[in-house]
């Protein structure tokens, strides 16, 4: 009872480290013209076209540059605000969306926005080139261009709009036809120095050291941006980006560059926030993953112990120190559309772990171990590691002997999503605001050996499969979202994969910065209306 | 003059056995580390079978490991290092941006540490057995004993983030648009703590040569025959023990260059500092093997020259040495 009143305690002032840093978000006051925002990037993407990668690390710094048709909003219609595009419309069959886009818009070069841009953007890149595009964009057969500010999609299948509207955020970065059109689009110096419409121009970039953005005079947006310049100082080490916050050397570090563990004592420095805010569209899920080869794992039974045995309370209050949410299943909960609490659930029950695996036929040898089998924590994050060790322990309770296997990223990607080698293994897989970009795929039967991030742990269940197929074809919103409610439903009932917890990122920032968190997807958005205050 | 030039000629044909054995040793190394670059690639993105593909097929990871080799000793041969798959540009480019910053921060750290720990050591040499002998050979030891992350981290936490006196990491300002002299002061004060976090480690390692060669030379008859001359105790520390005890100082030296390659790997992430070591580190993670090998390539040719050139200088200071290697 005393633990759990302690851990009630812990979550309590998580929540209050991050409200207290809210007034300063919400409260806008004139912004002020001017400076040089400078901030730590803990890795140098080299492709810096988010039409080809759309990826955060990319977004991070290129989304200042290139702009989407759409962005996330808080309280937009939908969940979106304009960017390129100012409306959006799905025609009743789903066979095609038409856009309005923006007039009196440059490229950096001087040369006018487009329809045509679109067009080739869309057709060239996102549907042949782009890691999500390909999959979203995959009967999106032409583009019409009726006017220079009008650009039709039509579609060689039925496709939702809901789906096509919840990618835009993400999956729809234009980049200049008159750039691209010459040559391979993969080889394009602008991929190194991109061109776009967005508030700030692509200055210059020092290997190791840092990118520079300056600010573009000719912005559409009015007033905008109010920052001269944009630096992302490359800080490799992840100990570094606190110290140069503490040492006003930068004024801002993003995607939880400071480590967790030091928020609290950073958050006591005089001048700096902590803030939880502005990566509502992010949403990491923290899943392990089952290989369903292994006899015991294919079990039902064997998977609903392995969930009970995980106290995902605790896992929220020491592996994240409280800036994460328990999960129920693959939709996280602060999704606005599609979650639902109303699924299966496991709560923390050991007796009940144990009961089930003896149940399943796999009683405890006398060393009172059931069975034994290799843990593969994937090393993309602390946490994730983290959560690898508490695994272990938590399976070591319930007579499940697991050993863990560490690798470094590229090695763990072979071994989980091409060499299969692994019976559980730990992931973060991203939700992207709607579960047919990069969800369903974590659960759905058929997918080639190799594909990252993806259903490679040879589960099959038809009911679930038909399911998804059902749901990628559905045009009405409505209709559409109760099918992966009840997706939700079949996956945590039969648990392919067994989702733990959710979390994002956290920004730590100088007072002086100012409307930061103020969009789902804010470190990944434009910063036009980012300022300093002198 | 000749004898020098023996000892090139016979150094630089054992230098290519040596080199195509670092290549290749280091070329099997990575193909035996599970994962590619397309497999590091996609950590960040994902992607679907059709896209992973495509990037196997584009940066030639679908050929067989012995064609790959075979290709990279043929374009070496044509001296092109090749291109980075990560950097998509010239391999050869890539290292020319960074090697100066490494060489910078190698030669200011080995000054420190060669220059600072002999003095050191000869300071201590003086009087073997002293007070100061044994505190400054403990507390070298114990910096020695100390990983150079941690130096790093504790010299930015009180120089960079307390005091503030120094900059916290970097090479220089960024974005200055600084030149000339004031460029120059402007990264000397960016190297003040990583070339110490480098040097100090190393510190030790020529204090204690320099003591222990001091305390060899006094017990010699030529420290006996100056005593007797009546010669002062300045002038035979300096002129007669020192002097002798420098010689394995300077074979130190060439060893050392190879050390300290490695210690910049470390440093130069603390620090920041975007050198050779840093980007090592970028290609082992990004399983970019033809840059990892380029960038070896480059170590190794470096630590080759450093050594040839110590030899040299050690023929010129010792005849007794090039003399048996020359004439063989």
């Amino acid at each position: 009872m005393s633990d759990i009143s302690r851990r009630t305690l812990l979550s309590g002032s998580a929540l209050l480290l991050a409200s207290t840093a809210m007034p300063a978000i919400g409260w806008t006051q004139t912004p002020k013209k001017g400076g040089r925002l400078v901030l730590a990037a803990d890795s140098e993407p080299r492709n810096l076209n988010p039409a080809i990668v759309a990826s955060n690390g990319v977004f991070f710094i290129s989304s200042k540059i290139v702009e989407t048709l759409a962005e996330a909003s808080f309280d937009g219609k939908d969940g979106l605000e304009p960017r390129l595009a100012l409306s959006w419309e799905g025609a009743a069959d789903g066979l095609s969306v038409t856009f309005k886009l923006r007039e009196g818009v440059k490229w950096h070069d001087g040369k006018p926005f487009t329809s045509a841009d679109v067009a080739f953007s869309a057709l060239q890149i996102w549907k042949p080139l782009q890691n999500l595009g390909r999959t979203v964009f995959k009967d999106l057969a032409s583009v019409d261009t009726p006017d220079d500010f009008t650009a039709v999609f039509k579609f060689a299948k039925p496709t939702p709009f809901q789906l096509i509207r919840n990618a835009l955020p993400a999956l729809s970065s234009v980049v200049p036809k008159h750039v691209y059109e010459v040559g391979k689009i993969e080889e394009n110096p602008a991929n190194n120095a991109p061109i776009g419409t967005g508030p700030f121009k692509f200055g210059e970039y020092k290997a190791g050291q840092y990118y520079k953005l300056t600010r573009n005079a000719d912005y559409w947006g009015k007033d905008e941006p109010y920052l001269d310049e944009i630096i992302y100082q490359v800080l490799p080490d992840r100990t570094s980006a606190a110290a140069a916050l503490e040492a006003e050397e930068i004024q801002l570090a993003a995607f939880s560059a400071v480590p967790l563990a030091d928020l609290d004592r950073i958050s006591k420095v005089p001048g700096l926030k902590v803030i939880s805010k502005g990566y509502e569209g992010l949403t990491y899920q923290l899943v392990v993953e089952i290989n369903h080869r292994r006899k015991e794992l294919a079990d039902v039974k064997v998977r609903q112990a392995i969930a009970h045995a995980i106290d995902k309370d605790f896992v929220v209050k020491t592996v994240f120190l409280g800036y994460a949410a328990t999960a129920t299943g693959p939709v996280p909960k602060n999704d606005p559309q599609f979650y639902t609490a109303d699924v299966p659930t496991y709560p923390f029950d050991v007796a009940k772990a144990n009961a089930l695996l003896d149940e399943a036929g796999y009683g405890k040898a006398d060393d009172g171990k059931r069975f034994a089998l290799k843990l593969l924590p994937a090393p993309y994050f602390n946490e994730t590691k983290q959560f690898g060790d508490y695994l272990r322990q938590a399976l070591a309770a319930i007579g499940i002997d697991a050993e863990i296997v560490n690798n470094d990223a590229p090695a763990h990607i072979k071994a989980v999503y091409t060499d299969h080698a692994f019976d559980l293994a730990v992931g973060p897989p991203v939700f992207r605001g709607d579960p047919a970009i990069s969800t369903t795929i974590l659960v759905q039967s058929g997918i080639p050996d190799g594909v990252p991030f993806s259903n490679q742990g040879g589960y099959k269940n038809d009911a679930l499969d038909a399911l998804i197929a059902k749901a990628s074809e559905t045009l009405d919103t409505a209709a559409r979202t109760d099918l992966y409610k009840e997706f939700q439903k079949e996956v945590a009932a039969d648990l392919p994969l067994i989702n733990v917890a959710e979390w994002s990122f956290i920004s730590v920032a100088r007072d002086t910065v100012g409307n930061i968190a103020n969009n789902p997807r804010w470190a990944v958005s434009n910063w036009a209306d980012t300022y300093l205050e002198s | 003059m000749t004898r020098a030039l023996t000892l090139i000629r016979r150094r630089l044909v054992g230098s290519i056995f040596v080199l195509l054995i670092v290549i290749i040793g280091t070329f099997l190394l990575l193909e035996a580390a599970p994962g590619d670059a397309v497999d590091a690639y996609i950590v960040s993105t994902g992607g679907d079978a059709g896209m992973i593909e495509l990037l196997r097929h584009r940066w030639g990871l679908d050929q067989s490991e012995l064609t790959r080799l075979a290709n990279y000793l043929w374009a070496l041969l044509h001296l092109d290092l090749g291109q980075s798959v990560t950097f998509s540009r010239p391999i050869r480019e890539v290292i020319i941006e960074r090697l100066p910053t490494t060489l910078l921060l190698m030669v200011s750290a080995t000054a420190l540490s060669f220059g600072l720990g002999s003095a050191l050591g000869i300071y201590a040499g003086a009087r073997p057995g002293s007070f100061r002998d044994r505190f400054l050979s403990i507390g070298s030891l114990a910096l020695y004993a100390v990983p150079g992350f941690w130096l790093g981290l504790v010299l930015i936490v009180v120089f960079a983030v307390d005091l503030r006196w120094l900059p916290i990491g970097g090479i220089e300002s960024l974005a200055s648009d600084k030149t000339g002299f004031a460029r120059a002061a402007d990264i000397a004060v960016h190297l003040v703590l990583p070339v110490s976090a480098l040097g100090f480690i190393y510190l030790a390692l020529y204090l204690r040569m320099m003591r222990a060669g001091m305390a060899e030379a006094w017990r010699q008859d030529f420290v006996l025959a100056a005593r007797a001359r009546g010669l002062s105790r300045r002038r035979i520390v300096l002129a007669h023990v020192a002097r002798n005890a420098l010689l394995p100082l300077v074979t130190m030296l060439g060893l050392q260059s190879a050390q300290m390659l490695g210690g910049s790997v470390v440093i130069e992430s603390v620090f920041a500092v975007p050198g050779l070591g840093r980007l090592a580190q970028e290609a082992v993670a990004s399983r970019d093997t033809p840059l990892l090998l380029g960038i070896i390539l480059t170590s190794a040719v470096l630590v080759i020259a450093i050594n040839l050139a110590v030899d040299i200088a050690y023929a010129f200071l010792d005849p007794r040495v090039g003399a048996s290697e020359a004439g063989a």
